[in-house]
């Protein structure tokens, strides 16, 4: 006997092929009719798929403005989700204003589309502030980076939701590595248990940084939460209807007192795990290669431009609002106010705290003896 | 918080009554209270602290939760962003360290991540300490891990009238609070009539000079406060004289009550049944000879548990300081002979 090491990243495409998830776009842009999905999208018309569409190309729009925004500097780093834009808009689309996100550092698509102002997003990696804006405002709750702990935080508010009486859905975003943390673990027990309105979504992207899904699961994730005893869907990930109408689905049923829902979305990383990665090390070119076949965008157009839509305009106003938001963060983002030595001390209580005083007025003193000011000033100006 | 607080009328009660009893108040005033634990709701807890306010609030508002403690943290984590106040129980101090990781990265940060848009109000009920003969990991004190974590308050009560008014006022702080509860007194009784007049009640950040004195300031907290105040009537004998401080807040420390009694005293003992290095006490001392070191007619002595592992129960008399450890340690604050004398050459 030896110590087996899985370093596989294609699960999904061994024995059983792609099919075996839920799949409504095939990568050519034929349409696979499916009776339990099917309902939950009749409603779209095509102006609405043209919107998902544009979705998708200004999500992927911003993702690179940030991406080359780091490269020039103005952001210390950035986590791309580049393969992934359907899922993402997909899932985002489905939720309803009440509904509460706990999303991980990479859902800057879902964020952006729930109503976070893409260059406050940006702010966070350009380290200028933690959250920079009020999760209440957009029913977004602060990016998490500790690996599935967030799984946890919207457990607990759907939890809260059920108890106040209100009919949404506390939705966490989280990765495949992340399944093999303990709190997520534990988030399906406590959802399972308490039959809370929590949808699990969880971006199987192959990759947890250099660790291909193999180190992580060896058995398709969505069958993990089946034996916490949650319903569990695999979807294509990169099919951005099918993702709707799955989290649709999956939402429908949280909120109308169904418990907890899982949803394995198939996705692929393709780009680097952040600005400071460099995935040659570790994985093959022809695994990209293979991936950029399924393209996420690639297959909605392809559809629309089948069923006789006029793509090329759909493009182009597509382009243009990519274009337009892609400035405006690039301008606002040079325009960030930097935070004062003073705001580091705020916020760390809600209360007042003789020792955070003291340390405040301190360091004050100190700047001073150096002509400056907790407020970044300069002393005497 | 109603404007009209409901408070029961109480007589000889123990200091596990008076935390149930200070709950049950709780609970009473905001509906947005919540218990949560393991075997807290039908069985009341292992020391029966929550007794009864399940089947009194019910079981939406006293919550049985499954076996996972990072679970109970993370989890009211996320009802306290739906705006609930949870109050989870970590069922002994040995088992809050699988919720570490929740406690440290997302309860203590979380008001600070988001600019202050999102308060995390969770008072986490921790029994602590030795004296109670019981297995591995059922007697620790790992209050100084949270006092080094920025974001946390952390309290402990030392009497039945402390455990009444402490338990509510770190509900009601919009902070999270770090609630250790000194396991071994509670069967301790004491008279509360009265006391919902609320007159001796302090701010939950406030140390309390505990018995007044005039030669040695005696710092301790908990479970050790009972101890030091048999110590001060012990040394009263020799004509010693000592002022006992029960810090309280072990996060922030209030320094303006110790510092005062120092200047005071010149002499400083602090006594905590954790561990010695790295410890409150080596805070304390810190603290006060930043503060005052010119009053200082020696240098502060700490008396504590021994950097050890909690030991077996047989051993735990050696290992928490008792009434003689302690009044070993004033003597050395006052120069006369002690067990380090001959260390120190005098
Ligand atoms: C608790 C914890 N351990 C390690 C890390 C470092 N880390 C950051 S991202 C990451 C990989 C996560 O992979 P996955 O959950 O699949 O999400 P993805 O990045 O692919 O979106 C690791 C190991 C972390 N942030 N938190």
């Amino acid at each position: 006997m030896s110590l087996q090491i899985d370093r596989s990243a294609h699960m999904e495409f061994s024995s059983a092929g792609d099919d075996h998830f839920e799949q409504m776009l095939k990568p050519c842009g034929d349409r696979v009719p499916n009776a339990l999905n099917d309902p939950w999208v009749n409603d779209l018309s095509e102006e609405d798929l043209a919107d998902l569409y544009t979705d998708m190309v200004v999500i992927r729009r911003l993702d690179t403005e940030a991406t080359a925004l780091q490269r020039q500097g103005e952001l210390a780093l950035w986590p791309p989700l580049l393969g992934q834009e359907a899922s993402q808009v997909g899932a985002a689309r489905a939720m309803q204003k009440d509904d509460f996100v706990f999303p991980s550092y990479r859902e800057s698509g879902v964020m952006v589309l729930r109503g976070v102002n893409p260059t406050d997003l940006m702010r966070v990696w350009r380290g200028s502030s933690a959250t920079s804006w009020n999760p209440y405002d957009m029913n977004v709750a602060s990016p998490q980076i500790i690996i599935g702990a967030q799984t946890h935080h919207a457990v607990g508010y759907a939890m809260g939701l059920a108890m106040d009486g209100v009919d949404a859905a506390a939705v966490s975003f989280f990765g495949d590595g992340a399944t093999s943390q303990g709190d997520v673990n534990e988030a399906m027990v406590f959802a399972a248990t308490y039959h809370a309105p929590a949808v699990f979504f969880c971006q199987n992207n192959h990759w947890a940084i250099s660790e291909p899904v193999g180190l992580q699961s060896q058995t398709h994730i969505a069958e993990r939460a089946r034996g916490f005893g949650i319903p569990a869907v695999r979807v294509d990930g990169n099919d951005v209807l099918a993702v709707l109408a799955v989290t649709r689905r999956a939402l429908d049923q949280a909120r109308n007192g169904g418990g907890p829902f899982f949803i394995e979305a198939v996705t692929y990383r393709m780009g680097p795990h952040t600005t400071a990665d460099d995935p040659t090390r570790y994985r093959d070119q022809a695994e990209l290669e293979h991936w950029k076949e399924r393209d996420p965008l690639d297959r909605l157009s392809k559809y629309l431009e089948k069923s006789g839509a006029d793509m090329e305009a759909i493009q182009r106003r597509a382009q243009e609002a990519a274009d337009k938001i892609a400035a405006v963060v690039r301008k606002e983002l040079k325009e960030t106010v930097e935070p004062t030595p003073r705001n580091l001390f705020e916020n760390v209580y809600v209360n007042e705290h003789p020792r955070i005083n003291e340390q405040r007025d301190h360091y004050g003193a100190y700047l001073e003896q150096f002509g400056e000011t907790l407020d970044g000033t300069q002393a005497g100006a | 918080m109603t404007a009209l607080q409901k408070t029961e009328k109480l007589g000889k009660t123990t200091f596990g009554g008076a935390l149930n009893a200070g709950l049950r108040a709780a609970l009473a005033n905001d509906p947005k209270v919540l218990l949560m634990g393991e075997d807290i709701g039908k069985l009341g807890g292992v020391f029966r602290i929550t007794d009864g306010l399940q089947a009194e609030f019910g079981e939406h508002r006293v919550l049985d939760s499954p076996l996972a403690e990072s679970g109970i943290i993370g989890t009211a984590v996320g009802l306290a962003y739906r705006g609930y106040r949870p109050v989870p129980e970590i069922q002994f101090d040995g088992f809050v360290y699988p919720a570490f990781d929740q406690i440290v990265s997302q309860v203590a940060k979380i008001h600070y991540r988001t600019g202050g848009a999102v308060t995390i109000p969770m008072t986490i009920r921790i029994p602590f300490g030795g004296g109670i003969g019981s297995p591995e990991h059922h007697s620790e004190s790992p209050e100084a891990y949270f006092v080094h974590t920025p974001g946390l308050r952390v309290v402990s009560p030392s009497s039945p009238a402390e455990a009444y008014w402490m338990i509510q006022d770190a509900i009601a702080c919009e902070d999270p609070v770090i609630f250790f509860e000194p396991k071994r007194h509670y069967h301790d009784k004491q008279d509360l009539t009265g006391i919902e007049e609320g007159k001796d009640r302090l701010p939950l950040g406030a140390a309390r000079v505990a018995r007044e004195g005039e030669h040695v300031t005696l710092v301790s907290y908990g479970s050790l406060v009972k101890t030091c105040l048999n110590v001060a009537t012990a040394a009263e004998d020799e004509g010693i004289s000592i002022e006992v401080i029960d810090l309280r807040s072990l996060s922030p420390i209030d320094f303006g009550t110790i510092e005062a009694s120092v200047r005071k005293t010149g002499r400083l003992v602090i006594a905590h049944e954790a561990a010695l290095t790295g410890g409150l006490g080596a805070e304390i001392a810190t603290g006060v000879t930043e503060r005052c070191f010119h009053y200082l007619e020696h240098a502060p002595v700490r008396v504590t548990g021994w950097d050890l592992p909690y030991p077996p129960s047989k051993l735990e008399k050696h290992h928490v300081p008792d009434l003689d450890r302690i009044l070993d340690g004033v003597d050395r604050a006052l120069d006369r002979p002690n067990s380090y004398s001959r260390f120190e050459g005098k």
